[in-house]
């Protein structure tokens, strides 16, 4: 079995639908009789809705209804709900309706609904709806939302302010500052960044009076949530009477764990139209409404003594929540933030301070990494600019500061387990051949370029989450996932995840690890996902959470299977249960010769002939639900090497090395792979990414046309490669993978971006016109002459 | 309406359909073949691309009556039989894909591109294969493995 099993490079089972044209994502269903759904946005970013008038779309060819927030708020539709509050005050969460009758705050925010017999005819009576306006000004500013005179978003929100919360002791950091040997502090931007997920957003509703029961097939990365949420909050029904089908889902990042208004709308008009209502998001609605990340306004000053050991860290951060709380808007910014900002780092003192603000923008919620890039940007560019102001240098800093000794308690709630910082450093240094750096410099010199190096020793938190810290932080739900394997006569399985994949590989993934803990081949193990009508409940996929979490659940119903077994295997041998042992598919009875595979033992007890009935249950199925004790905290060092040039201020990242402690690897194929997509959002965000809006809130860049993302020729082959501290606290020792690219990624990019032109400040993204501006005034041009 | 009829796949095909009918649309809701995927709306993702009359084409960028009359292959006719195309095999060989989105219109240039390099005696190297792909979009895979895809299958 080691072929298959933890460990192996197999290749993807899900490839073969996917290379043949035959995968099935949301908008490839069609549904008997199904109409289709087009939304009037609002073109405004803050304006009074004064009238709707729908007399003259309602008319038009292949128009079945049009309904307008008032329709929604008569039918008393709820408002959508935000699943997470952290502690502290004020925590202001003004109500969403699906669709806005009074007010709209943000460039597609959604007046109404058109249902139609096509796509085209819906879209053509969308533009012939009349709404009338009296356009407010607006604010898209985070850095000004709670100034006195700016405008106002919603009456529950005093000066837009959502919620201000810390985390961290503030009296030890002042006392430490106030010691300090050297302060290093940064004025820093993250960047709003869009996930773009390419698959963009769709919704396919259809109801069944017979039953009184509702099917909506649609874009999710956490179908048993959406269904949670629009069951109970929105319709008013039983869970029961609605199922939820996530299908194939291509890509997510984040901006699929939302429960969005568009999902409700549909839902609660098929039944009015009694007939099935699909709607697919074009590109420009996917940039105006898929939630957004990042967006933090923040000052991080760090302290350290003479020799360069950090005493204390102290941030202080604006963050943007969008118009609207999104259903985890506020976790980002909060748990997922400031729990993570001590990095690889023995910091004894850290205070930071969070005050969410509304702005007329896109609602903001998890984005690939959610919070843990905001903190580790901000840690990596201040660590790194410290080692260049006192000299110490980017690598004998951290090495004077790495911790060394597990478990450890941050200054900031997480107890780290375990992990080994300074050895994936001197793998990356040597993977990277930094001793050849300044050769390479010379050589980019003489062809005109400025050549920079940049480092970024992350940590992260993943593997979400502990139930009891998730509710004591503020979720409404528990975080734990579930596993159910059901077994049929020949031997065959099949295991039900809560989890739900965008691309991840859990097909293949999941299937190894019951390989390799049943003896079963991997093609006859099938993982069911993303159907709340065959899959126990279950918590879906973010958070770097599906193998720790999701598999640690698979894990414990095998080893509940292999319980069970070894008492039918007991059987069938005529021996004591104790004395079975079971390794490589095979039961043996201790001390003697006498074995049966998994196959017999699973045709035995789904076909009991020979059977102790009256004392064991024929079957072998089990289900488990895992809890994970704590976070897991996968670390690692990339770096990067740019070349700029100084006549066009244009970067190219010409090197990207990347050493990653994931704990135990089952796929070192997927892993790769994740670490190569998660490298390249970082890039994305460090050079090209950032939602513009104008000072009249329009997005300016909501198309391919303006916001770039990286395309081939903007990144190069990375180099990988592993470490490994397994896990101490699940049964895989996995850590997670997913997230690590984009929230190392940034601040080693941009450092190597400030060694090479000499700069200290500098915000991503990183243009041309950025980068070449810089050049100009400080002469670093001369360099490559 | 306009009765629009080509060859898709190696079979003939006829539909009445609006004037303003794009191909993409033509190919995924008038013939039910999904694997031609729509990513965007302003002709940069590539999740579409088909071919016709032995070229790549972005399906959304031509107008279904304009393909009258034409040869169109998309992805679900580029295996023959049970066998994959190179490519195809390839791109699962050296794990060139995630989600699986944007990878039928990887696939369908990259097919392009390899029979065009072979045709002018081009060598396909790394840079010339990141060039190629400007006018496809992956957000899973940071291209690499669809580079060693291309690489392999281009020989």
């Amino acid at each position: 079995m080691g072929v298959e099993g933890i460990g192996a490079r197999v290749l993807r089972k899900e490839d073969q639908r996917f290379i043949t044209g035959k995968g099935r994502y949301t908008d490839d269903f069609n549904r008997p009789g199904q109409l289709f759904a087009v939304f009037v946005r609002s073109p405004h970013a803050h304006a009074l809705i004064k009238s709707v008038d729908i007399s003259e779309a309602k008319d038009c060819e292949g128009v079945h209804a049009i309904y307008t927030g008032e329709d929604v708020a008569a039918d008393g539709l709820g408002g959508m709900p935000c699943g997470f509050a952290p502690g502290g005050g004020p925590q202001n969460a003004p109500p969403r309706p699906a669709l806005l009758k009074d007010k709209v705050r943000f460039v597609g925010d959604m007046v109404a609904v058109v249902i139609a017999e096509s796509v085209a005819l819906a879209r053509d009576a969308a533009g012939k709806v009349n709404v009338e306006y009296e356009a407010l000004p607006s604010n898209t500013d985070t850095a000004k939302a709670m100034d006195a005179d700016t405008p106002q978003l919603h009456e529950e929100a005093p000066n837009n302010v959502v919620m201000h919360w810390e985390i961290g002791e503030a009296d030890p950091v002042e006392a430490a500052f106030a010691k300090a040997d050297h302060v290093t502090s940064l004025d820093i931007i993250n960047n709003r960044k869009v996930p773009n997920a390419m698959e963009p957003r769709a919704a396919n509703a259809e109801y069944d009076p017979a039953a009184d029961s509702f099917t909506l097939y649609t874009t999710s990365q956490n179908p048993h949530i959406t269904r949670l949420l629009l069951a109970a909050y929105v319709l008013g029904i039983s869970e029961g009477k609605l199922r939820v089908i996530s299908p194939d889902v291509g890509g997510g990042f984040g901006s699929k764990i939302p429960f969005y208004p568009e999902e409700a709308v549909v839902t609660w008009a098929c039944r009015k139209v009694s007939r099935p209502v699909k709607w697919t998001s074009d590109r420009t609605e996917a940039f105006l409404s898929d939630t957004h990340g990042r967006d933090h306004v923040t000052k991080a000053e760090l302290a350290m003594d003479k020799d360069g050991k950090f005493l204390a860290l102290r941030v202080d951060t604006k963050a943007s929540l969008g118009a609207y709380l999104s259903t985890f808007g506020m976790l980002s910014s909060t748990y997922l933030y400031g729990t993570v900002l001590s990095g690889p780092y023995d910091i004894p003192a850290i205070h930071c301070k969070v005050s969410g603000v509304f702005t007329n923008t896109c609602p903001i919620d998890a984005e690939r990494g959610a919070g843990r890039p905001e903190a580790t940007y901000l840690v990596e560019r201040l660590v790194e600019t410290a080692a260049r102001e006192t000299g110490i240098g980017v690598v004998e800093i951290r090495k004077r500061n790495f911790i060394r000794e597990f478990p450890y308690q941050t200054a900031v709630v997480l107890q780290y387990d375990t992990g080994d910082y300074e050895t994936a450093l001197e793998m990356a240094l040597d993977k990277a051949d930094y001793a050849g750096f300044e050769a390479r410099k010379k050589e980019s010199a003489a062809n005109g370029k400025l050549r920079g190096v940049g480092f970024s020793t992350y940590i992260e938190a993943c593997g979400l989450a502990p139930s009891n810290i998730a509710g004591a932080i503020g979720a409404g739900i528990g975080l734990y996932e579930s596993a159910e394997i059901r077994f049929n006569p020949t031997g065959s399985v099949s295991v039900m995840t809560g989890t739900q994949t965008q691309g991840q590989g859990h097909e293949t993934a999941f299937a190894q690890v019951v390989a390799s803990k049943l003896g079963i081949e991997v093609g006859n193990v099938d993982i069911i996902h993303g159907d709340t009508g065959s899959v126990q409940w279950g918590h879906g996929t973010y958070g770097s959470r599906s193998l720790a979490v999701g598999g640690s659940a698979i894990s414990a119903a095998c080893d509940k299977v292999i319980e069970k077994a070894k008492k039918v295997a007991a059987h069938m041998m005529e021996a004591d249960a104790a004395d079975i042992t079971f390794e490589n598919g095979e039961f043996s009875v201790s001390g003697t010769d006498k074995t049966k595979t998994i196959g017999e033992v699973i045709l035995t007890a789904m076909v009991p002939h020979d059977y102790p009935l009256t004392d064991m249950e024929p079957g072998l199925d089990q289900r488990s639900f895992y809890d994970p004790a704590n976070f897991t905290y996968p670390a690692g060092t990339h770096i990067c090497e740019v070349e700029v040039d100084p006549d066009t201020g244009v970067t190219e990242v010409v090197k990207f090395t990347a050493v990653d402690d994931f704990g135990n690897v089952v796929n070192p194929m997927i892993v790769e792979g994740q670490v190569h997509g998660g490298v390249t959002h970082g890039v994305g965000q460090a050079l090209f990414e950032k939602a513009l809006y104008d000072e009249e809130g329009q997005m300016v860049n909501a198309s391919y046309m303006d916001y770039i993302i990286p395309h081939a020729d903007n990144v190069p082959s990375f180099a990988v490669g592993y470490t490994n501290t397994p896990c101490t606290h699940n049964p895989l020792g996995v850590k997670g993978c997913g997230e690590a690219g984009a929230i190392a990624a940034p601040p080693a990019v941009i450092n190597a971006i400030t060694d090479a032109i000499g700069v200290r400040d500098l915000d991503m993204p990183a243009t041309p016109q950025k980068v070449w501006d810089i050049i100009q005034s400080n002469g670093s041009a001369k360099a490559a002459e | 309406m306009t009765t629009v009829s080509m060859t898709v796949n190696g079979k003939e095909v006829s539909a009445d359909v609006e004037d303003r009918t794009l191909l993409v649309d033509y190919i995924r809701e008038n013939l039910k073949l999904t694997g031609t995927h729509v990513g965007c709306d302003t002709s940069q993702c590539g999740a579409c691309v088909v071919h016709v009359d032995g070229k790549a084409v972005k399906a959304c960028t031509m107008l279904a009556a304009q393909a009258a009359g034409s040869e169109v292959v998309t992805i679900e006719g580029l295996a023959n039989g049970g066998d994959l195309h190179p490519v195809q095999a390839a791109f699962h060989e050296h794990h060139g894909l995630q989600c699986g989105f944007c990878t039928p219109g990887m696939i369908m240039t990259a097919v392009d591109m390899i029979e065009r390099a072979k045709a002018s005696g081009q060598k396909l190297d790394e840079a010339t294969i990141r060039s190629e792909l400007e006018g496809n979009i992956c957000r899973c895979t940071g291209y690499h493995n669809i580079v060693r895809a291309i690489e392999a299958a281009a020989g």
